[in-house]
């Protein structure tokens, strides 16, 4: 069985990297040998895991500097005999070894508005065309590993942003609810309401990174940003506030 | 003393998958003060990784279809073992839950007319499952998730309920559990109780199951004093991966055969047409041409690829014990031959992902192999149709914690359906019932020091077992001697090698601290495990014919006399005792459904 040699955070703020080496086996990913270095070594190593499939976007982590679903990476793509890195998610606060503390997601996701949808048809459907849906269903690919709000400059270097940025995970989320074909949310509710999407500078990292392959910055971000200066700026709207002192 | 923080809710809900997202936000729309618990983050339940769909007679591609004959579908494929008023219940209400989900921002895929589309599925008469391409869960658990964040329930994540508490009337009066970040103990103080704690699979060492699915809300409520009924049903889903070793048991979504793959040994045979029952003869095709024709064509017969996942799961492992398997021990499933590239990445994008990055394998163009995995357990927690209550006052269950509604074998697509219609009706009954008690139930104060004291006792202990290797033996015994095909020896043996895993279970060693440590909350989980896999294993010593999922070598086929009984099982001082207590029979204008086919 070929070895492999890990590197992995352990302990809190104050930890370290310590090493270890673990025997593995063909077909495993960086998951299996964590949980084998847990059951034959280091039986407190922490680490979140669900699904083991890539569905539920638990086992995040940064994996030789780069944020992964440790689940979806085989070993194979490891040369045997090179150290492999296996940190926590660096821009939350650490809880232990490979868990970080994503509270501040959860706290995020209470903000942005639930979908409003228009009254039903008479026959008692909602009547949508699939091409029409196809735009939502991409952002609902969103498995909340946080990978995407983890490698994002505008907290990762500057946490003081939190407060005012929701981060491309839930821009993503606003982009789909602006683009449900028959949600009812005003522009300034999803748009527009203090999500901080200013901040962003559409460097793509975030898209990069998804392990769902959505297209945050193009499909999302992107046009929310367009969305969001057409309804702050339309001469109209501007006149009118001149004219009447609406904000 | 202890040290540990209280809080007091009308409702707990354990579990924060479907069924328990569901019962919270009902049991808060009636303003009741509303507590979830769930052992994961928020999110990240076992629903998350149901794929095909979610079944309701909507009518929206077969106008044909209709309640009664969901209701037919379901009790034929839990062999009639089901609680027949469950069945029913689910058949006429699942249809208002997806709309409601739809409601609340779920996206399914669409008909030509912009209806909700439904597909084929194992078991289903008509195309029944409403879906999002081959990742249903993820959007049933994201839609509740989405809709519950607004409805002023108080969330607990990463928390596990270790210990509930009753009364002096025996009446639920609160749970015990500990906070798994820091370690802390915690005690909730409830009028009422719903267990929504999804399933047991993580007993054996294939199973598609996450690391969850411990069977927790099961112990709970043995140890409560609750009533199980048919705990040795437990299904085998006939498709997980089982190469690589890794992956081994990771479900494949019966939606590959639903879309047109067929199954075939290694002499490249369809080998289902060798297993049909006479139960589906009628109604199954018994020609390749037959077969092929169905998926464009329904006036024919269905292929045999689309029976229920019991008889599909042992005609697999006849196949491969008949030395006719594929290098792996499994079988090929194969999609690519009937459907082009474009068609299989669209109704099927995350098994074409999970196959691509981790075995290697692309499905628009190789076979998968597949083979049985332990998936679901039909039996659980015996409560009133209509309330989802338990025989404990105050105590309520809903989804897989739940038995009854899926007999001795569920069908693919009645579990989301099933979590949601229960998941609402335990919200209702929690809240009728909580609204009928004026005053807080009595805590045991002694009680909850003592199990409090006990849960970290594997820190002050002086033992050496390690609560991994403990847990690897359980599975392995259970694999080997209560796995899909069951006889008496065996079963005995499992039972002799869970009594002594239990004494070395008392000598656990754990290193560390309390602070997120999985080595302790595995050690804790081991208990529960070694209960459930208990009265799994008796019940099957005791039902002693073959049903649905429960196979017993020495007692091939179904009796009459076992199809008119539950097995039930109860936690006694000699730990779990079974016996056959009478089904409850439907009436005639049900049983009629029956005669007609």
């Amino acid at each position: 069985m070929p070895n492999a040699h890990l590197r992995v955070w352990r302990g809190a703020e104050d930890g370290e990297y310590k090493e270890y080496d673990v025997e593995y086996e063909e077909g495993m990913v960086v998951l299996d040998v964590v949980h084998r270095l847990q059951a034959t070594q280091t039986p407190d190593l922490a680490v979140r895991w669900n699904c083991k499939a890539g569905k539920c976007g638990s086992c995040s982590a940064e994996v030789n500097g780069i944020p992964k679903l440790q689940c979806m990476l085989r070993m194979e793509l490891y040369p045997e005999g090179e150290t492999i890195s296996i940190a926590p998610l660096k821009t939350f606060p650490l809880i232990r070894d490979l868990v970080a503390d994503v509270a501040w997601n959860y706290e995020k996701a209470k903000t942005i508005p639930a979908v409003k949808l228009q009254p039903r048809e008479a026959d008692g459907t909602h009547r949508m065309a699939q091409i029409d849906v196809d735009r939502g269903q991409e952002f609902r690919k969103c498995i909340e590993c946080f990978i995407c709000q983890d490698v994002c400059h505008v907290i990762r270097d500057h946490p003081e942003n939190m407060d005012a940025f929701a981060g491309p995970r839930f821009f993503v989320r606003l982009a789909e609810i602006s683009m449900h074909p028959l949600d009812t949310n005003t522009k300034e509710s999803t748009v527009q309401h203090g999500f901080g999407l200013e901040y962003c500078n559409i460097t793509k990292c975030c898209t990069d990174v998804c392990p769902e392959g959505i297209h945050i910055t193009d499909n999302a971000i992107i046009p929310l940003k367009e969305r969001s200066v057409d309804v702050h700026y339309d001469p109209l709207r501007a006149l009118g506030r001149k004219l009447f002192g609406k904000t | 003393m202890p040290d540990f923080e209280t809080h007091e809710y009308d409702v707990l809900v354990i579990g924060a998958g479907g069924a328990g997202l569901r019962a919270a936000v009902e049991s808060s729309s009636r303003g009741l003060k509303t507590g979830l618990v769930c052992k994961s983050l928020l999110g990240k339940a076992h629903t998350v990784m149901a794929e095909g769909g979610m079944a309701a007679a909507m009518g929206n591609v077969w106008s044909e279809d209709n309640w009664q004959v969901h209701f037919r579908d379901t009790m034929r494929g839990g062999k009639m073992l089901n609680n027949w008023r469950m069945a029913q219940i689910h058949a006429q209400e699942s249809p208002d839950r997806v709309a409601e989900l739809e409601e609340w921002g779920a996206l399914f895929d669409r008909t030509p007319d912009g209806k909700i589309s439904q597909r084929d599925f194992g078991g289903h008469r008509y195309a029944r499952l409403a879906h999002v391409g081959d990742r249903t869960g993820l959007e049933m658990i994201r839609t509740l998730q989405q809709h519950a964040i607004h409805q002023g329930i108080d969330v607990y994540q990463e928390c596990t309920i270790n210990r509930l508490f009753k009364d002096d009337e025996g009446r639920i009066s609160g749970a015990v559990g500990y906070w798994r970040e820091s370690g802390k103990a915690i005690l909730f103080r409830a009028k009422a109780i719903i267990l929504a704690t999804g399933g047991l699979c993580k007993i054996w060492s294939i199973t598609s199951n996450s690391w969850e699915g411990t069977g927790d809300g099961h112990a709970l409520a043995l140890h409560a004093g609750a009533d199980m009924i048919d705990m040795e049903c437990v299904q085998f889903h006939p498709t997980g991966m089982v190469w690589p070793p890794s992956v081994r048991g990771i479900l494949v979504t019966e939606g590959v055969r639903g879309d047109g793959g067929t199954l075939r040994n290694s002499d490249g045979d369809r080998f289902m047409f060798n297993y049909i029952p006479k139960m589906f003869a009628a109604e199954t095709a018994d020609t390749e041409e037959e077969a092929d024709r169905w998926y464009d064509d329904k006036t024919v017969r269905r292929t045999p690829d689309l029976l229920p996942r019991d008889e599909v799961a042992r005609a697999i492992n006849a196949e491969v014990k008949a030395g006719r398997g594929s290098p792996h021990g499994g079988v090929f499933l194969d999609i690519a031959t009937r459907r082009d590239s474009d068609y299989i990445q669209r109704r099927l994008p995350s098994m074409y992902h999970q196959f691509m990055q981790l075995a290697g394998v692309d499905i628009t163009s190789e076979s998968m192999e597949v083979g049985p995995t332990a998936h679901y357990a039909m039996g659980g927690v015996r409560v009133e149709p209509e309330t989802a209550a338990s025989t404990v006052p105050g105590l309520f269950a809903a989804g897989e914690v739940a038995g009854g509604m899926h007999g001795s074998n569920r069908l693919g697509g009645n579990s989301l359906s099933d979590l949601v219609v229960f998941g609402r009706r335990a919200g209702i009954g929690a809240a009728d019932y909580a609204e009928g008690i004026d005053a807080m139930p009595d805590i045991d104060d002694v009680a909850v020091n003592e199990r409090i004291t006990l849960m970290q006792s594997p820190f002050a202990g002086t033992g050496k077992e390690n609560p991994y290797t403990l847990h690897r033996e359980l599975q392995d015994t259970m694999q080997l001697n209560v796995g899909i095909i069951r006889t008496e020896s065996e079963m005995n043996t499992a039972l002799e090698d869970i009594a002594s895993l239990r004494e070395r279970a008392a000598n656990v060693a754990v290193e560390g601290n309390v602070q997120y440590n999985p080595g302790w909350h595995l050690a804790l989980d081991l208990e529960h495990m070694l209960h459930v896999a208990e009265a799994i294993t008796k019940g099957a010593l005791e039902r002693k014919e073959s049903r649905g999922g429960h196979t017993r070598d020495d007692f091939p086929g179904p009796t009459e006399a076992f199809g008119k009984v539950n097995v039930v099982g109860r936690m006694t001082e000699d730990g779990v005792q079974v016996q056959q207590e009478p089904l409850s029979q439907m009436p005639a204008e049900l049983a009629k459904l029956f005669e007609e086919a």
